[in-house]
């Protein structure tokens, strides 16, 4: 019983392992090269909300110091979780920019296809 | 000129020897007598440093500190001036020689040639000035590297495979066990200074000495002693000069000083004999002696014979230097001279007889004593030499090094080296008495032959009439040795 | 100079690079964006040296970047550590930047010219940003503008493999990033703050719970893929194959090595040794990562037909070597890792450089190509030698001086065996330089080199300082193990 509410009260922990192994998965075991950046992405998703979720205060407001409120959420996740995202978006378009261009020079954006002509060593 | 400059000018001079010679390249002619001149210069330093050594100074020089205790530094000590007495008194004869052979047979990349030979000596020269263990190892990396383009010099397959057995076996075994004896000896002395009576005594126990000093004997690659010697006959397809070089001037001598001068300056002889720690390594030499010479009676190419036989002759050194007694250091420290001077003339008569008759075997050899009777006679003296035969000086280091085996109590070593003398005796007689009394060989013409180039001949007379003059004269070589300290 | 902007240094250091960087991908013509670029790549060093000399005369400097106060703004902090790894990719960027004019010009289309100086900038901010930052997300900021911009530069080779390289690079790259960014988001949740010395001052409280170990784990297995740890290597060897040459020799100069020292930062400024050593074991399993590294991918080397290829090998094998020195944490050992960042940048980059000015040349860099390669570029082979001879780590080069410190700090640490497989890589790098240098010295030049000469001044003058530079650290070492060895005693100073 004791354990079950532990598992329960740590429910977003568990969401953030759950879109982290996830991801990580996706990237490692497929081999289109747009469907890794899609797993890559949800890989670095998981990050947000292991940031964010421990940030938050139940019944905390915005930190905005006002007349007859103690409890704040905590800003600063929120912020580097701003700077997070626009890496994942930079990272997310060079790479699909990549593919692009990948796909232009070789024809496919599967990797064992790639491979299969002998191309990469 | 002060002591220390006398040392830097002494490695300097073959360096910009080198520089000069690569810049007058295209003239043959100032190119060659800019290493003689480089030669006679080097000479005169170094008869400068023995005056000063003889008189009891020490002269050093100290070049900086690469970090806190690896200094580059040297300092002219007895064993030291001895060796550099040898390498730079032969590299002259070695230069006249080379500049007879190379023109006899119209060798190609003679610049190179020069050149990479100028760099070794500085080596050598270094090796044998050195203050410490860092700067030894130091310059004897830059022997082998400088003398892998000699070792190549043909550029044939055989010549490039010889150079990579070269420059990998004796690269591999100084890294892989040179230094880390280097670093060991470091983290346990503190210092890697080369300090009469030694610098571990106290700091190590029988067990630790006796696997240094293996670590020593078998990373100094160049010493040859067995089993790390195959590089030394591999080597022998490179023109006859680089044999001369690598067998008697500079490259196998800089080994067996480098193991005589760490026995002596590094464990000192004291702990050695206290500790016994050496034993195991006196019986792999006295049986790279006997084994080395038995292998050199099977060999039918000359310089292959020769090259077995130097093996045989260097492990008597590395005998002298582990029966860690006074007069097996002293017999030891005579060997490097004795067999210098009688190996170089074995080899520069190889060569002679290549550049004349063209000939590399044993058994084509007969009757060309007839035609070439100067080569002969000098291969004769030089081979008495190595024998051990008064009146060759070569008599007197086999002398103390039986003497040093009774001090040391080691009886099997003196029946060893009367076995061995037997031996080099039963391979190296034969060649001189075939020359002058055998048939010619089926298919070769002695008519045709005449003697070799007169560069050739002049080097093959100074170095046989030394062989010679040492035994009547080894005054100076003698109180060289007795000024060695020991503790 | 004026005082305000001696007191702004530390930013300077970043911004300037980065408002550069904007500057040249405005400026359609790559000769002016080269211009713009050569001009920051000489203040940076002039800026670098300042710090490191005034840090080494008057202690650590500390810049509040915007005016908010540590801990809780972003805190810039130089120490003679980090103003040790600011003068050196400072100094290879000076180095390197002359050499990118003819090098790039022949190898990136020109309307691409500006875009690459303007990646080449903004890869230095980052990795001069990882390296200055006290900010533990700042890191990671720089460490993805560095990164991104890596890709972009790699992606730019000639070759078409160039683009699939950039992109394994990226996957990996990324996750590796992620991982970091999991790790010190734990120990923010466990402490509250970002800033390194706020961290090293509350980390002991925690030092119990098993959180802290998760989180030292992330950290260093995703710095470990940025710089290349054995077995997380597999993005190296590609990168700097395909790569553009300036690009090659610029990375495997700096990009490593910041990593490199982002993950000893973490170690031993931050975790402390204890918990480096006793909790999370990872003496032993550095230790044979490092030794697979120096054993494993030498012997890879070794088989190698493209040159920039074998040296990448290389490269992983001597990031062993520094990893060894970090898993030894003594005195001795942290200081040979700490020379042999700073020697093998110097080494890499005479050796990229020459291998670059070949490829200039002749346009390959497969090793057949090389044959006599000695009689018509001597210079470029010079350096190609002496690099290789630095590799090895014959005395008398950089080489050797970081191996005895690291084989002194093994036997201090009581491993002797480790000594001998120490040298036993030095070994195998004597068989693969030894193959190029028979190539190139004692074969006759194929048909391919007709009419091919010496490589221009441009190309020739920053591989000879490089390789200059490998001999001159080899013998006089006051400045690089004497500012090396007093950065270890911080850093172990700290650990205690």
């Amino acid at each position: 019983m004791e354990f079950s509410k532990e598992i329960i009260a740590n429910y977003n922990n568990w969401v953030t392992i759950f879109l982290m192994v996830s991801g990580l998965y996706i990237v490692v075991a497929r081999g289109n090269m747009v469907k890794k950046l899609v797993g890559l992405s949800l890989f670095q998703t998981s990050v947000y909300l292991l940031y964010l979720s421990p940030g938050k205060i139940l019944g905390g407001t915005p930190p905005i110091i006002a007349e007859g409120f103690t409890v704040y959420s905590n800003p600063l996740p929120h912020v580097l979780m701003l700077t997070a995202i626009v890496v994942g978006v930079a990272t997310l378009s060079l790479g699909l920019a990549l593919t692009v261009r990948i796909n232009e020079e070789f024809g496919t954006i599967e990797e064992d296809e790639i491979f299969a002509k002998g191309d990469d060593q | 000129m002060t002591p220390d400059t006398l040392i830097a000018y002494a490695l300097v001079l073959p360096l910009a020897g080198a520089a000069l010679i690569w810049v007058f390249g295209k003239i043959p002619d100032l190119r060659e007598f800019i290493t003689l001149a480089t030669g006679g210069g080097l000479l005169y330093m170094v008869i400068s440093l023995l005056s000063l050594v003889l008189a009891g100074e020490q002269p050093e020089l100290q070049v900086l500190d690469v970090v806190p205790g690896l200094a580059l530094s040297f300092k002219v000590e007895p064993l030291g001036m001895l060796f550099a007495l040898i390498a730079s008194g032969l590299w002259i004869v070695n230069s006249i020689y080379s500049i007879g052979y190379m023109r006899g047979n119209n060798e190609p990349r003679q610049t190179p040639f020069y050149m990479s030979f100028a760099v070794a000596i500085s080596s050598t020269i270094g090796v044998a000035f050195s203050e410490n263990l860092f700067t030894l190892f130091l310059c004897y990396e830059v022997l082998t590297l400088s003398t892998y383009p000699l070792v190549t010099h043909k550029a044939s397959v055989d010549a490039m495979k010889a150079g990579r057995l070269y420059l990998i076996l004796l690269m591999a075994t100084s890294m892989v066990l040179f230094l880390p004896a280097i670093i060991w000896t470091y983290t346990l002395a503190g210092t890697l200074s080369f300090t009469p009576g030694g610098i571990l005594a106290g700091k190590a126990d029988g067990l630790t000495v006796g696997i240094l000093m293996g670590l020593y004997v078998f990373g100094i690659g160049k010493a040859a002693t067995m089993p790390v010697h195959f590089w030394l006959p591999a080597a022998m397809v490179a023109p006859t000069p680089v044999s001369a070089f690598l067998h008697a001037v500079a490259v196998v001598k800089a080994g067996v000083f480098s193991v005589l001068k760490i026995t002596v300056y590094i464990f000192g002889i004291d702990l050695l004999s206290s500790t016994g720690a050496s034993d195991w390594l006196l019986y792999v030499s006295a049986g790279t002696v006997l084994l080395a010479s038995l292998i050199a009676m099977t060999k039918d190419n000359l310089k292959a014979r020769l090259a077995y036989s130097t093996i045989s002759q260097l492990a008597y050194i590395v005998v002298g230097a582990m029966l860690a007694t006074r007069l097996g250091m002293i017999g030891g420290g005579l060997q490097i001279a004795m067999h210098a001077v009688g190996k170089i003339t074995l080899f520069m008569c190889a060569g002679a007889i290549y550049t004349a008759a063209h000939k590399t075997k044993v058994s084509e050899l007969g009757g060309l004593g007839r035609v070439m009777p100067y080569t002969f006679a000098a291969f004769f003296i030089g081979s008495l030499s190595i024998i051990g035969l008064p009146p060759m000086g070569g008599a007197w280091s086999k002398w103390y090094l039986a003497l040093g085996a009774l001090e040391a109590d080691q009886l099997f070593v003196v029946a060893i080296l009367m076995i061995s003398s037997l031996l080099n005796i039963a391979y190296l007689m034969p060649i001189t008495f075939n020359g002058f009394f055998g048939k010619p060989a089926a298919g070769v013409e002695t008519g045709k032959i005449k003697e070799a180039p007169l560069a050739c001949l002049i080097a093959i007379a100074l170095t046989a009439t030394g062989t010679v003059l040492l035994f009547f004269f080894p005054g100076t070589i003698f109180e060289l040795l007795q000024l060695i300290k020991t503790r | 100079m004026n005082p305000e902007i001696i007191s702004n240094l530390p930013a300077l250091q970043v911004v300037i690079p980065l408002l550069g960087a904007l500057v040249c991908a405005l400026l359609r013509r790559g000769s002016a964006a080269w211009f713009l670029t050569m001009l920051i790549c000489l203040i940076m060093p002039v800026i670098s040296i300042y710090l490191l000399v005034s840090v080494l005369d008057s202690g650590p400097i500390s810049y509040s970047m915007g005016g908010w106060a540590p801990p809780f703004g972003i805190e810039y902090k130089v120490d003679v550590f980090n103003a040790f790894i600011l003068v050196l990719v400072s100094s290879i960027g000076a180095v390197v930047l002359p050499y990118a004019r003819l090098s790039v010009a022949s190898e990136i289309k020109p309307e691409d010219r500006s875009w690459f100086y303007a990646m080449f900038l903004l890869c230095l901010t980052g990795l001069l940003g990882i390296t200055i930052t006290g900010d533990a997300f700042n890191a990671f900021v720089f460490l993805e503008t560095s990164s991104l911009s890596t890709y972009v530069l790699i992606a730019m080779g000639r070759d078409r493999r160039a683009l699939l390289a950039a992109y394994q690079y990226l996957i990996l790259g990324s996750i590796g990033a992620t991982f970091y960014i999991i790790g010190v988001g734990i120990i923010y949740t466990l402490t509250g703050t970002l800033n390194f010395a706020d961290l090293a001052a509350r980390i002991p409280e925690i030092e119990q719970t098993r959180s802290i170990l998760a989180a030292a784990a992330f950290i260093v297995v995703g710095i470990s893929l940025k710089f290349a740890l054995f077995p997380l290597h597999v993005w190296l060897p590609n990168a700097y194959a395909y790569a553009p040459s300036t690009v090659s020799a610029f990375l495997a100069s700096t990009a490593t090595k910041v990593a490199l020292y982002l993950l000893i930062r973490f170690l031993f400024s931050i975790f402390g040794i204890e918990i480096v050593t006793d909790k999370l074991a990872l003496t032993d399993i550095l230790i044979i990562l490092s030794l697979a590294a120096m054993l494993g991918a030498s012997t890879v080397a070794i088989f190698q037909h493209d040159v920039k290829r074998l040296f990448a090998y290389s490269s992983v094998a001597q990031i062993g070597y520094i990893t060894l020195g970090i898993a030894l944490a003594n005195q001795a050992g942290l200081t040979g890792s700490l020379v042999h960042i700073f020697n093998h940048a110097i080494i890499k980059g005479a050796l990229f450089l020459a291998v670059g000015a070949v490829v200039y040349r002749i346009g390959s860099a497969e090793i057949d190509d090389f044959s006599g390669l000695g009689k018509k570029m001597p210079v470029t082979m010079g350096c190609l030698l002496i690099g290789g001879l630095g590799l090895i780590g014959v005395p008398g080069t950089a080489g050797f001086i970081s191996k005895w410190y690291l084989a002194v700090g093994a036997i201090d640490a009581g491993y002797i065996w480790l000594v001998f497989l120490l040298v036993l890589s030095s070994l195998l790098a004597l068989i693969y330089v030894g193959r190029i240098v028979e190539v190139v010295w004692f074969r006759d030049p194929g048909p391919n080199l007709d009419g091919v000469k010496e490589a221009p001044l441009s190309l020739l003058l920053p591989a000879a300082a490089m390789a200059a530079a490998t001999i001159y650290f080899g013998i006089e070492t006051s400045q690089s193990v004497g500012i090396a060895a007093q950065a270890v005693e911080t850093l172990l100073g700290l650990a205690k």
